[in-house]
């Protein structure tokens, strides 16, 4: 994660005089003329153009699985900055990575609550099982484990992360048979998002362009749930908005009559919210 | 007086499909916006301001005051930036909040903007919830097609542009100023205050910003009113909030409640201890405030009964330990983290927490040396107050709480490694399953 990664050195190893590639260069698609129209495009999204720094070197690890040099240069002739000053970003945040990566980032919530919960003993298992180390990527290409932080789960822990995708309550089994699915290439969705695709394409959605699987998942999962469980089983609630009908609507506009219509819809709803009768229906979607 | 829970942000998440506007307007959504375009942005301001909301990303400042600080005369553009970086050790209720509902953030978004004359806004969420970030933006791209944000917003004249822009992976960024840097381009470590955001935040621009949870709970606050929302709560903490439960609790997860409950309540709702368990500590509101045990159980969670006790209500995220777990090992591994994203700029913090690991890790080894703890407090010492930013500070509750609670596990360190004491895997979520012969896990 440095800039002396020699991964990063901005001439090819040389062996004996013969110029040399490692294995996983031939991966790593040269930015082209889309992506570098997709890279314009994300610099046009900000009031300044150098905002767009982040989602570009998103963009960058989706076509290239990491950021190389080319990567780098690129975004500093587009933002009208110096190499260095777009490497000090780079170098900075650790979703960025310096090393090609694995076709799946899966990461071990380490942080206190879900290390007691068990998450180092799933990391030290998936450790020992693929045969890597921390931030390492299996001799087969498939897997780069990490060890992360807090990912904001905590009442699912211990949380594994697969190309930043929920797998909650994971035991060290679990983690092994998600990890060999994802090894044998099998259909893998995540109990509470979308499914998992790798870690380039989710690279190119955290950039900023939708995938179409937005509606895949539920809208929660169950430890999200447990309060309104509750408090519907006991018919609990919040005091009723007191929605006074004061607020004169001066100017009629074009959304008048629509308005209208949501707010009697909504008085409806209002009723309707008492009865749990329809909580499920949000799983079927995938 | 209200019921015990009372979802207000919470109330839709169990809705079919309720991430899309059409669930999210059948339940009543955006007619807050209809209601706040009514209303000049001055009578906003004193309707929030008035409502008594405070900021629910831990530190507590009333939201209403914050967007007050907006100069009128400034020419340059004035900014909204949520601050959607959940990151804080134990934290969790942003992330399923924009999971179920983004519609709720985004509507709070338009209105908090008409409230500052701002016309461009941000969400600065982290890069690592994939599904989040994929639902926040069609909720953008629906609330404009719907006409709800865009140009001439439902024919009022206002005009507003909303940006999703993920983060790359830093703690630091929570920290607002840190943000404001990220958000521009750059590393993200904090600023120099003053001047404040409101006055030079993103582009050197006057700027608000707000947490999730403070601006997804302005609709609510338009539609119900200053009393409703002051029906929840107490005196000088009012409304409702998320408490989020973690750990060794039967049934952890998100409980949405008036401001004021106590964890005794909290722990009753979700089934108590998991079997066999007795509460030994637990955080308020995340790991960077102090730690509390068991004789705090009947505390007012709210701002000011959590700070009497010593402590802050910071996230309202609590993480609940029990017997099983080593004081040391927890300690440790949350310095661990602050050394980690400690940003590096200021000297307290970025050597500080080095040091710090090195001590607790020995401890936790069973190989400490006499004089760790003193050490380890004057540290904490140097580096509380010292620091560029409240990262530093936050860095020192763990140590000087837990040390405060339980100096004689830090002494047993001296000899005795903290896995001996407290084998870890007695406190695994699989452990308790096994024990309770129950698939909790499932």
């Amino acid at each position: 994660m440095t800039t002396n990664d020699p991964a990063q050195s901005p001439l090819p190893d040389s062996v004996d005089g013969m110029v040399t590639q490692t294995p996983t260069e031939h991966a790593e698609t040269p930015i082209g003329p889309t992506t570098l129209a997709e890279l314009k495009e994300l610099a046009g999204r900000y009031p300044q153009s150098r905002s767009a720094l982040l989602p570009m070197l998103h963009l960058v690890q989706s076509v290239q699985g990491r950021v190389t040099t080319e990567g780098i240069e690129t975004c500093a002739r587009i933002l009208d900055l110096s190499e260095a000053e777009v490497s000090a970003v780079a170098t900075f945040y650790t979703m960025y990575k310096r090393r090609p990566m694995g076709t799946h980032h899966v990461g071990v919530c380490t942080n206190t609550l879900c290390a007691v919960m068990g998450g180092d003993e799933i990391f030290e298992r998936l450790c020992g099982h693929l045969d890597v180390g921390n931030d390492e990527t299996t001799a087969d290409g498939a897997i780069t484990l990490e060890r992360v932080e807090c990912n904001a789960a905590c009442d699912f822990a211990p949380v594994v992360m697969v190309n930043w995708e929920f797998f909650d309550q994971q035991t060290p089994e679990s983690a092994i048979d998600l990890v060999e699915r994802l090894r044998a290439g099998e259909r893998v969705a995540s109990p509470r998002g979308a499914q998992i695709t790798s870690w380039r394409e989710a690279e190119r959605v955290l950039a900023g362009f939708e995938d179409g699987r937005v509606d895949e998942g539920p809208a929660a999962g169950e430890a999200s749930l447990a309060g309104l469980r509750i408090a519907q089983e006991r018919g609990w609630e919040a005091p009723p908005l007191e929605e006074d009908s004061g607020t004169g609507r001066g100017g009629e506009t074009k959304q008048e009559a629509a308005a209208e219509a949501d707010t009697q819809r909504a008085e409806a709803e209002t009723v309707a919210e008492q009865s749990p009768a329809d909580v499920e229906g949000g799983a079927d979607d995938d | 007086m209200t019921d015990v829970l009372t979802p207000v942000l919470t109330a839709n998440w169990a809705d079919d499909r309720a991430w899309t506007l059409a669930a999210y307007e059948a339940h009543g959504g955006y007619q807050a916006l209809d209601k706040a375009l009514q209303l000049s942005p001055e009578e906003l301001v004193e309707l929030v301001k008035d409502s008594g909301l405070r900021g629910r990303g831990g530190a507590g400042f009333p939201t209403g005051m914050k967007w007050s600080f907006i100069p009128k005369d400034n020419p340059n553009p004035t900014y909204l930036v949520v601050n959607a970086d959940e990151s804080e050790p134990g934290t969790c209720k942003d992330i399923p909040l924009m999971m179920a509902s983004p519609h709720t953030l985004v509507e709070g978004v338009i209105i908090a903007s008409r409230a500052i004359e701002a016309r461009q806004a941000f969400i600065y969420v982290r890069g690592e919830v994939l599904h989040v970030v994929r639902r926040l933006r069609a909720a953008v791209r629906e609330a404009y097609e719907a006409g709800h944000v865009g140009t001439d917003i439902h024919g009022s004249g206002m005009d507003l542009d909303i940006v999703v822009h993920a983060g790359a992976g830093a703690y630091i960024c929570g920290e607002e100023t840190a943000l404001l840097d990220s958000l521009e381009g750059r590393r993200g470590q904090p600023r120099l205050r003053p001047p404040f955001p409101a006055v030079a935040g993103l582009y050197a621009s006057p700027t608000v910003i707000n947490n999730v949870e403070s601006i997804a709970s302005v609709p609510a606050i338009v539609r119900g009113g200053v009393s409703w929302f002051g029906s929840m709560g107490t005196e000088k903490s009012k409304g409702h909030t998320i408490y989020s439960l973690s750990g060794h609790v039967k049934r952890p997860g998100q409980y949405e409640a008036p401001l004021g409950i106590t964890l005794r309540e909290l722990l009753d709702l979700s089934g108590g201890m998991r079997d066999g368990a007795e509460l030994k500590f637990w955080t308020p509101g995340g790991s960077s405030t102090p730690i509390l045990t068991a004789e705090h159980l009947d505390v007012p969670l709210d701002y000011e009964g959590v700070s009497a006790a010593g402590s802050m209500l910071g996230t309202k995220a609590l993480q609940i330990f029990d017997q099983t777990t080593s004081v040391v090992r927890c300690v440790l591994r949350w310095t661990e983290f602050y050394k980690h994203e400690s940003c590096g700029k200021c000297t307290p913090c970025r050597e500080g927490t080095w040091w710090m690991v090195q001590i607790l890790r020995r401890l936790d080894r069973g190989e400490g040396q006499p004089g760790d703890i003193e050490t380890l407090l004057d540290l904490c010492d140097n580096i509380l107050g010292r620091s560029f930013c409240a990262l530093g500070d936050g860095a020192t509750s763990p140590i000087t709480s837990a040390i405060q609670y339980f100096r004689d596990e830090f002494e047993a360190g001296l000899t005795t490694p903290s896995a001996e004491l407290f084998p870890p895997s007695a406190s695994t979520l699989f452990a308790a399953t096994a024990l309770a012969g129950k698939g909790a896990a499932s």
